[in-house]
């Protein structure tokens, strides 16, 4: 990867994070830390990979993507913020009453191409999606985003073979594996694993990434990319609250907003992160 | 002004279910990834071998509580209503109501005082898709010390059980060394001539608020408090429709299904008499503070005694 392509990256990057603490900050609610172990990933979708338009967020032939663990909204509204899909400042709106940004996503936010939140819905909204876009010969991809608890619901893996069997190549999944949900570790609470081989049985081709080295997540758009005949699901390794040093790999950062000295410390650190890649 | 406790009925069940274990071995408690927002979190932090969590997985839950019911167990298995009521309905609807089992269903986070989640995790329509299930009991406490005596009661009595709780700490106005519960016995809080305000839920110690601020204005208002939506009290409703003449519903659910329809219902077959429904009109809701959504949306003192003087002026 160009080293000037990886720096302007690690910046958005860290600006979407500090968009995600600004939100859920101001909103005194919301959730944290499966926001921050996507922000690279979703930095990357809508950087490099998705054709999208700010000027008309509902073109036709644009890339789809089903944020289908809604309630990290914060990153994905942070990520079209920095797109400019819509003014920075209404990060610090994000839940309240009469804003743009609700607590989960909403179709009717520009970017965003669908409502979800009610987990394990996405990946089905999705596969409809890429179903609609092999009957019109279209060329757009539909991505979706799921959390590694998420797919504890029966309905992914219903969504799992539907996907399969009607060959949608041009769905692509990936799984958040940051290892925890709410009640504790995934692997404690009622365990989806083993993640990787439960997709391959169910047909479709697995790719797995460290979520947090844009080297590497090049790496597997770009193997993803060549597979036809069959969805492709990514798993990325990720760490819950990644980026924030106290949030980090911490049950009780999923669905807590900062205060004020958290938040300053958040700010903080991600500020020196900036400086460093400057 | 004496100080008003505040707190949740989510919290109340939390504490009941823990009590409940020594005396009822049988009891079971399942969640789905939310031990720490539903408050089963207090029993499975003091009873772990009794306690499990079946992951984000709401309908396996409910049909894993249906087994266990039917093998001699008592389960409470619990979730936001969202996805208790909504996501597993034609499970509850089909392993657990038509089989008639002894599952609990331990309903957190109803309503449109989810706040800031927003609509899709604001639950208006729950009483309504329970309320069609024959044989399903539910239950929705008005604050502290009646969601304790509900969930209890509901572990004594055979059979399914939805209860409804809030997330929202409201004023405890029951007194919890006098207070007895019975379900399906609606309670007459405050007598009155000129009209009956019958209320479930957080809207009870609203609608009480609102028949003082009405006593000001010469409109003597009676106050029925239900929290037993089904089996209807249908004696308690149908004798304020005699007495009183107009009846006004208040509900924190939709307007379509709830409380309000079931007292329609019952009124338009016994009594009928004028009903206006208070609740959450046929719309979504949306993000924001659940004291500034409750305004909003019409679910406050204010709103109720407007309403209710608006129907006296009009039918009486
Ligand atoms: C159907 C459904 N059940 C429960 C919830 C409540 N909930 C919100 S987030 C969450 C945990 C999600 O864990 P995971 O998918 O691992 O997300 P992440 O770690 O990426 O935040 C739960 C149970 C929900 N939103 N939808
Ligand atoms: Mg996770």
């Amino acid at each position: 990867m160009d080293s000037t392509i990886k720096k302007q990256l690690g910046k958005t990057a860290v600006n979407v994070r500090k968009g995600i603490i600004e939100g859920t900050f101001n909103a005194k609610s919301g959730h944290p830390g499966g926001s921050l172990s996507i922000a690279d990933l979703l930095t990357y979708l809508y950087s490099v990979k998705m054709n999208v338009n700010p000027a008309d967020p509902d073109m036709k032939e644009r890339d789809r993507l089903v944020l289908s663990k809604g309630h990290t909204a914060p990153a994905l509204y942070s990520v079209l913020a920095e797109k400019g899909f819509f003014p920075k400042d209404e990060l610090k709106s994000l839940r309240h009453i009469g804003a743009l940004l609700q607590g989960h996503p909403c179709i009717h936010i520009p970017g965003v191409d669908m409502s979800s939140g009610s987990l394990g819905q996405g990946i089905s909204v999705a596969c409809g999606m890429a179903l609609a876009g092999k009957l019109d010969n279209a060329d757009y991809k539909v991505y979706t985003i799921l959390g590694d608890g998420e797919i504890e619901e029966g309905q992914v893996w219903e969504a799992a073979m539907f996907a399969a069997h009607y060959k949608l190549d041009n769905l692509l999944a990936v799984v958040d594996n940051n290892g925890l949900q709410i009640d504790g570790k995934i692997s404690e609470v009622c365990s989806p694993e083993p993640i990787t081989d439960k997709f391959a049985a169910f047909g479709w081709h697995v790719i797995t990434m460290d979520a947090h080295d844009f080297e590497s997540i090049e790496k597997a758009f770009d193997e993803a990319e060549k597979i036809s005949g069959k969805p492709v699901v990514i798993v990325q390794k990720s760490v819950k609250g990644k980026g924030v040093s106290f949030m980090e790999d911490k049950c009780s950062w999923h669905g807590t907003a900062p205060n004020k000295e958290q938040y300053d410390q958040a700010m903080a650190e991600l500020d020196a992160r900036l400086e460093e890649l400057k | 002004m004496a100080d008003v406790i505040k707190k949740a009925t989510r919290e109340s069940y939390g504490e009941a279910l823990k009590e409940l274990a020594e005396e009822c071995d049988k009891l079971v408690v399942l969640d789905a990834d939310l031990a720490e927002a539903t408050k089963t979190v207090m029993f499975k932090k003091a009873y772990p071998e009794r306690f499990f969590d079946c992951g984000i997985a709401e309908a396996n839950m409910m049909g894993v509580a249906a087994g266990l019911a039917a093998s001699g167990k008592i389960p409470f298995a619990s979730s936001f209503a969202m996805f208790a009521a909504g996501r597993a309905f034609e499970i509850v609807r089909n392993s657990i109501g038509y089989p008639h089992l002894n599952v609990k269903i331990g309903a957190t986070h109803a309503g449109i005082s989810v706040g800031e989640d927003g609509a899709t995790h604001q639950c208006n329509e729950d009483i309504a898709l329970m309320r069609t299930i024959p044989g399903m009991t539910i239950i929705n406490p008005a604050d502290g010390v009646e969601a304790k005596a509900a969930v209890k009661a509901a572990a004594a009595y055979e059979g399914p059980v939805y209860l409804r709780f809030g997330r929202l700490a409201t004023p405890i106005f029951n007194d919890e060394a006098t207070y007895k519960f019975e379900i399906g016995k609606g309670i007459e809080l405050k007598s009155g001539t000129d009209v009956t305000i019958i209320a479930t839920g957080l809207m009870v110690n609203e609608s009480v608020e609102a028949a003082k601020m009405l006593e000001a204005e010469g409109i003597s208002a009676r106050v029925i408090n239900i929290h037993t939506i089904k089996p209807l009290d249908r004696d308690i409703v149908c004798k304020a429709a005699k007495e009183t003449g107009l009846i006004i519903t208040a509900e924190e659910h939709s307007v379509i299904g709830g409380l309000g329809s079931a007292v329609a219902e019952a009124v338009s077959e016994c009594c009928p008499v004028p009903v206006v429904k208070i609740g959450v009109n046929d719309e979504f809701g949306h993000s924001g503070p659940a004291a500034d959504l409750l305004k909003e949306f019409g679910l406050c003192r204010e709103n109720i005694a407007e309403k209710t003087k608006e129907a006296v002026k009009k039918f009486k």
